[in-house]
């Protein structure tokens, strides 16, 4: 595998189709499944690592007295991280191949830490869920697939690191793959592509390897590099939540970022949560005029009635319009450290709108504490113009914010039902 | 229904995907905080961050003002570069100087001349007094490790601190400025863009640079493997060679700590070419204060660096 970048890639244009595109993905792995060496292995392999990151990596591992370079050190940038040899926060990582530009969600894998894994697959496109071959599918392996399947992460891959070993065997892999497969169906997730990797040796993470003749699949970059993103813009609900209206002789522009769909110059819009609707006369995506905008382009919105518009209204257009809800209820993952609890007074922040909310119900639970996943009733002080997050992780999401202090408490992720 | 089939392969290019990211951290800003300010400081991130609010907030003014944290050691031609687009766009231009803060005796000059660790105490001043309650800066997480779990918005007390451990988890795009009296956000636009995108970003917006940014004859000695320039800020000593050599800036920063690379490459198109060949990361290159130590970034960042 070369890593030579087109130096003018991204230059061409990028309807004509030749422009390379992003995946964003996240990682996950049990303490010691190895998950920080694959990323590393990742990077190093792919020739993303610069010549002095990897000496300092050098240094610093000949200072702890290690014989080879820890690659794991590329992705634990905190002191305390490289202290304690595990990853405590989220780190984005970039990388390119001549194919395609990753954004990688390094996230820790531990229980306590299950808010970052959170936070690193609210964003990803697809996640890689990391075994060790010699444990098989454990507790922690459960609750990874669970959150990949509550973020609704489009693609899942299940690594068995380790191959090594247990000695390159296809039944042991076989084996994981089945007891995976069981969990997989339980929680409903779309469907996964397990790959027999050893991060320490490099096998199957960039080339495949010569030492699993019996696989037949693609080694991991090949499966990144190729798996496709992006949705059906033609089949989603047009949503642009205002951000900011912009007022320049006499004319007023909505701007935003279209969070899912299209929109068309002559299309009938509705304001949510007024309901008074009218129809767009132009569309400006970054200083150029347009007569169509797709997700997630930002753009601004000019409209052919002088209408009362501002920051956190959504303009929707087509058939699908969203529910107007102060009744929401929701799956949830508690990120603060203190619990959250039944009759507390929260804010939602949904899309560009932030509203008061009471917490009617747990699911039954008295409080969530960090890290907790489950489900919440809320009553809001004003309607939410809400889509089912299965139908867009965009307008389906919100967060809890404290209103004393600000802090982020709960991601919520919206069930219409 | 070709163009139903054309509209289903729609995707955005890299380039697109974070111009539109971009923009939309700007606009969140904008509806949420009362005093913004763009960390401006002529150097190429900054010069594309400044191109992001221009955009976002057309056809009307960008309505920010703009922060130049000034060690007193700069490049002139950048100095000149940054009253020009100033000017040219009606901004409102404030600045820290390092040097004021020397000359009142309130800072102390470190013996090995090196202002970029000084430039914490007068940026943060500068915060409290004008009471800035949102800060753009132009770090990018894939210029350091430590900058790799940096949040987009990230919260910092009044002492400017970063804690890396109370970081606001940060989901979708949905981002969070709440925030105390005194308190401010660094907000961090350029968080998903890496050094080779900034620059594919400016050919093909053409983005004017200052000319320290291509290859141009220069007098420069070594020191700490880096061609530094001569100037009044203490270089070259009696033992170090002036010479004339063909070199460009990657990175534009403090005189005294920011080195030029040897470098052929006259247009953008070289400059995109000789970055995507390069086997060293830009700070790697050219910074001598990321190489104090490992943690170097992370100590700086938690007193309040950008």
């Amino acid at each position: 595998m070369t890593s030579t970048i087109d130096p003018l890639a991204g230059l061409t244009d990028p309807v004509a189709g030749t422009a390379i595109d992003t995946l964003r993905f996240a990682t996950a792995g049990s303490v010691d499944d190895g998950k920080s060496t694959l990323v590393g292995r990742l990077l190093h392999d792919s020739k993303s690592v610069l010549a002095d990151q990897l000496e300092a990596v050098e240094r610093y591992s000949q200072s702890r007295g290690q014989q080879a370079p820890d690659l794991a050190l590329l992705t634990d940038g905190l002191r305390a991280e490289r202290e304690q040899g595990i990853t405590i926060d989220v780190a984005y990582r970039y990388f390119a191949t001549p194919r395609r530009r990753f954004i990688l969600a390094d996230t820790p894998g531990h229980v306590q830490y299950t808010r970052n894994m959170v936070t690193g697959a609210s964003t990803a496109e697809l996640a890689i869920i990391l075994v060790d071959a010699r444990n098989g599918v454990v507790e922690q392996t459960r609750r990874h697939a669970a959150v990949a399947a509550l973020l609704r992460v489009p693609h899942i891959v299940l690594a068995v690191n380790k191959m090594d070993l247990v000695g390159y065997e296809e039944k042991e892999f076989d084996r994981i793959v089945a007891d995976f497969a069981g969990h997989a169906d339980e929680l409903g997730l779309p469907g996964f592509t397990p790959i027999p990797v050893s991060a320490l040796v490099g096998d199957n993470v960039v080339d495949r390897s010569a030492r699993m003749g019996w696989y037949a699949g693609p080694a991991l970059l090949e499966h990144l590099e190729t798996v496709p993103v992006g949705g059906d813009v033609t089949r989603e609900p047009a949503r642009f939540p205002v951000q900011y209206v912009i007022r320049h002789d006499e004319v007023r522009y909505y701007a935003g970022q279209l969070a899912s769909g299209s929109l068309r110059v002559g299309d009938r819009v509705t304001v949510h949560p007024s309901g008074e609707t009218s129809t767009i006369t132009g569309l400006d995506v970054l200083g150029e005029d347009a007569a169509v905008a797709y997700a997630p382009q930002s753009l601004t919105v000019r409209l052919a009635d002088q209408l009362d518009v501002s920051r956190g209204d959504m303009l929707t257009a087509g058939p699908d319009a969203p529910a107007l809800r102060q009744d929401v209820s929701a799956n949830v993952c508690h990120l603060a450290d203190r619990p959250l609890r039944v009759g507390d007074r929260v804010l939602v922040r949904h899309t560009t709108r932030t509203v008061k909310a009471i917490v009617k119900d747990l699911g039954g639970a008295a409080e969530l504490a960090a890290n907790d996943l489950g489900h919440i009733r809320l009553r809001t002080a004003e309607p939410l113009a809400l889509d089912d997050y299965a139908v867009s992780r965009r307008t389906g999401a919100f967060l809890l914010v404290d209103p004393e202090d600000g802090a982020t408490l709960t991601a919520g992720m919206v069930e219409l039902g | 229904m070709t163009s139903v089939s054309a509209e289903r392969a729609y995707t955005l290019s890299h380039l697109d995907a974070l111009e539109s990211e971009g923009v939309h951290i700007f606009r969140e800003v904008a509806g949420e905080f009362e005093r913004p300010v763009i960390l401006f400081s002529g150097g190429k991130d900054s010069i594309v961050m400044l191109h992001l609010a221009l955009k976002a907030f057309a056809p009307a003014a960008v309505p920010f003002s703009l922060l130049h944290v000034d060690t007193g050691h700069n490049f002139p031609e950048v100095i000149e570069y940054r009253d020009r687009v100033v000017a040219e766009h009606g901004l409102r231009l404030h600045v820290a100087s390092v040097q004021d803060y020397i000359d009142a005796g309130k800072l102390r000059e470190r013996p090995d001349g090196t202002r970029n660790p000084l430039q914490t105490v007068p940026l943060t001043e500068k915060i409290q007094t004008e009471r800035f309650d949102a800060v753009f800066g132009g770090g990018r997480r894939d210029e350091e490790k430590a900058r790799a779990k940096e949040r987009v918005f990230s919260l910092r007390d009044e002492f400017s601190q970063w804690d890396p451990r109370r970081q606001r988890p940060e989901l979708w795009n949905l981002y969070n400025g709440r925030h105390a009296p005194g308190e401010h956000v660094r907000v961090f636009p350029l968080s998903n863009w890496t050094e080779l995108d900034v620059w594919q970003y400016i050919a093909r917006e053409k983005i004017e640079l200052p000319q320290i940014y291509f290859a141009h004859q220069r007098e420069v000695f070594q020191r700490n493997g880096m061609w530094l320039t001569a100037g009044d800020w203490g270089g070259p000593r009696e033992d170090e060679k002036v010479e004339k050599r063909q070199v460009r800036y990657r990175t534009v920063g403090d005189m005294s700590c920011t080195g030029a690379v040897d470098s052929d490459a006259v247009t953008l198109t070289d400059v995109i070419a000789e970055i995507a060949a390069s086997r060293l990361t830009e700070r790697g290159a050219t910074r001598a204060d990321d190489k104090l130590s490992e943690a170097a970034m992370e100590d700086r960042k938690r007193e309040g660096y950008f």
